[in-house]
């Protein structure tokens, strides 16, 4: 008979719900609201890279949510200021050491703040969610993208030719990679020559390329160049937050939209519901703001030194 | 043979890369958030044994490689192949010195080793876990001394050399670990 026992531990279970609490008390102190958005929606996520699952509902099709992103500026927009949401996201085809397709998210909107605002904030709640477990602090290191990737390639990430970073991706890997995407080989170059060589600890990455913004404002950094205002934040080399000074022009929105739509088509990924009302929200006016989500069990992962997210979850996809 | 996408990567899978084959021993999912999902492989070539790790985009497919293992049973050498006989057909294969590998030394007509076969032909030969060897040349065993921790170089039958305690003798036969070539007793 296959094995009907939880993946993590009871030690880890409490572990787990004591990291729940803490950022319900954080949260609390800083007068964030709670929301609970739905998880599952009748439209979803133009994102090339992310699936999302598809369900039926009498009769109509719906989408489990990848993120509350949408649902959230929908409230942004109405005027609730400053919220969070802790709970369920879900992203088809993601399985393996570091994913689940089923995934508990935090992601939280501040009104008003910039990304280098929230990154701090990020860091702190990441700190004090890591120091309950070690009892130690943990090192923080900020660096822009271009940074730790000129760091480790002595290479401009903004500057460099397409093909040099495809030279360098299909020299990585194979010559499939010759003809891809600038994002893509970014990607493939940071993910295999930049990631494994991150601090020890939290470390935070800022200005990411044009090319990656997602949601994120366009803007120009410290030498002219145009960079997407997003970052992300690492634990121990695994990357763990995502975060903008978000996109609040709707016009933009529904040109980033199109385009991803019609690369969904070229490369004949199932097309997708394109999210009207969220559009239509943009429309009416989303508070300047800047967003984050974060994967909490990969976060659990780095607490408890573990390397494997079956063991911080009650049960992964391999064990429902 | 059959293509398999990167999800149907598996430790143990062999599949072609570069025109040689090659197993599969790691099989990692990587993902930026944002990204496009990777898997990074790693893999060990067959023949030249060396191991690479490559990243692969999701869904991409390498060609399955005609490789299976088998036990046989070792023959005899003619000086230009190693001769081996699967024990339930009794089907004969000739094995180069390349093939034979590092399990050379180890190899004593009658025993079972693993041979790997790649499009038919032996890739590599794996000699058992354990072997019994008789000893061809040593310095003479100092009676008595078994309870001492030194040890002295002992040449088998078979061309390997290791190091065994110093009662040892000319003729006595041991069982050495052919993974580490460790001596791991006297057999009587």
């Amino acid at each position: 008979m296959d094995k009907w026992q939880p993946g993590a531990s009871l030690n880890t279970l409490r572990r787990r719900a004591a990291m729940l609490s803490s950022v319900r008390e954080f949260f609390k102190q800083r007068s964030v609201l709670e929301v609970d958005v739905p998880v599952m929606g009748k439209a979803t996520v133009t994102d090339l890279n992310i699936d999302s699952i598809t369900t039926s509902v009498v009769g109509e099709q719906g989408y489990l949510q990848t993120s509350p992103e949408y649902f959230m500026k929908r409230l942004l927009a109405s005027g609730t200021g400053d919220i969070y949401f802790m709970g369920k996201a879900f992203r088809d085809g993601e399985v393996g050491l570091r994913h689940n397709p089923e995934f508990t998210m935090l992601e939280w909107y501040r009104c008003g703040w910039d990304d280098h605002q929230l990154m701090s904030e990020v860091a702190e709640l990441i700190s004090l969610l890591l120091a309950e477990e070690g009892g130690f602090s943990w090192d923080v290191t900020k660096i822009s993208y271009s940074d730790c990737f000129f760091d480790n390639l002595g290479l401009d990430p903004h500057s460099a030719e397409l093909s040099t970073l495809q030279l360098l991706a299909a020299k990585l890997s194979s010559q499939s990679w010759i003809d891809e995407t600038r994002a893509n080989c970014l990607d493939l170059i940071f993910s295999s020559q930049v990631e494994p060589h991150l601090p020890r600890g939290i470390t935070i990455i800022y200005d990411y390329p044009e090319c990656q913004a997602a949601l994120a404002q366009i803007s120009s950094n410290n030498v002219g160049q145009n960079v997407s205002k997003r970052f992300e934040a690492f634990v121990n080399g695994v990357e763990i937050a995502n975060g903008y000074l978000e996109l609040t022009d709707a016009s933009e929105q529904g040109v980033r939209f199109k385009r991803d739509s019609k690369a969904r088509e070229l490369l004949k990924r199932p097309a997708v519901t394109v999210d009207q009302k969220f559009l239509a929200a943009l429309s009416s006016g989303l508070p300047a703001c800047a967003g984050v989500a974060i994967g909490l069990d990969r976060l659990l992962m780095g607490a408890l030194g573990v390397n494997s997210i079956d063991q911080v979850l009650a049960f992964s996809w391999l064990r429902c | 043979m059959a293509n398999y996408s990167t999800n149907e990567f598996r430790s143990g899978l062999k599949v072609m890369l570069d025109g040689d084959p090659c197993s599969i021993l790691e099989n990692e999912f990587v993902k930026p958030g944002k990204g496009q999902a990777f898997s990074r492989v790693k893999l060990r070539n067959l023949k030249t044994s060396r191991v690479l790790e490559k990243t692969f985009k999701s869904g991409e497919s390498l060609e399955g490689a005609d490789v299976m293992d088998q036990d046989m049973q070792y023959l005899y050498t003619d000086g230009d192949f190693w001769y081996f006989m699967e024990p339930d057909t009794f089907e004969q294969h000739q094995a180069t010195e390349s093939a034979v590998g590092d399990a050379l030394p180890w190899l004593s007509e009658q025993d079972v080793c693993m041979v790997t076969l790649y499009n038919g032909s032996p890739l590599s030969v794996m000699p058992p876990n354990h072997v019994e060897i008789e000893i061809v040349e040593t310095d003479p065993g100092l009676r008595g001394d078994t309870a001492q921790g030194g040890s002295k170089p002992a040449k088998l039958v078979t061309g390997a050399v290791v190091k065994v305690p110093l009662f040892l003798d000319q003729g006595d036969v041991i069982k050495v670990d052919t993974r580490t070539g460790e001596y791991q007793g006297r057999v009587k």
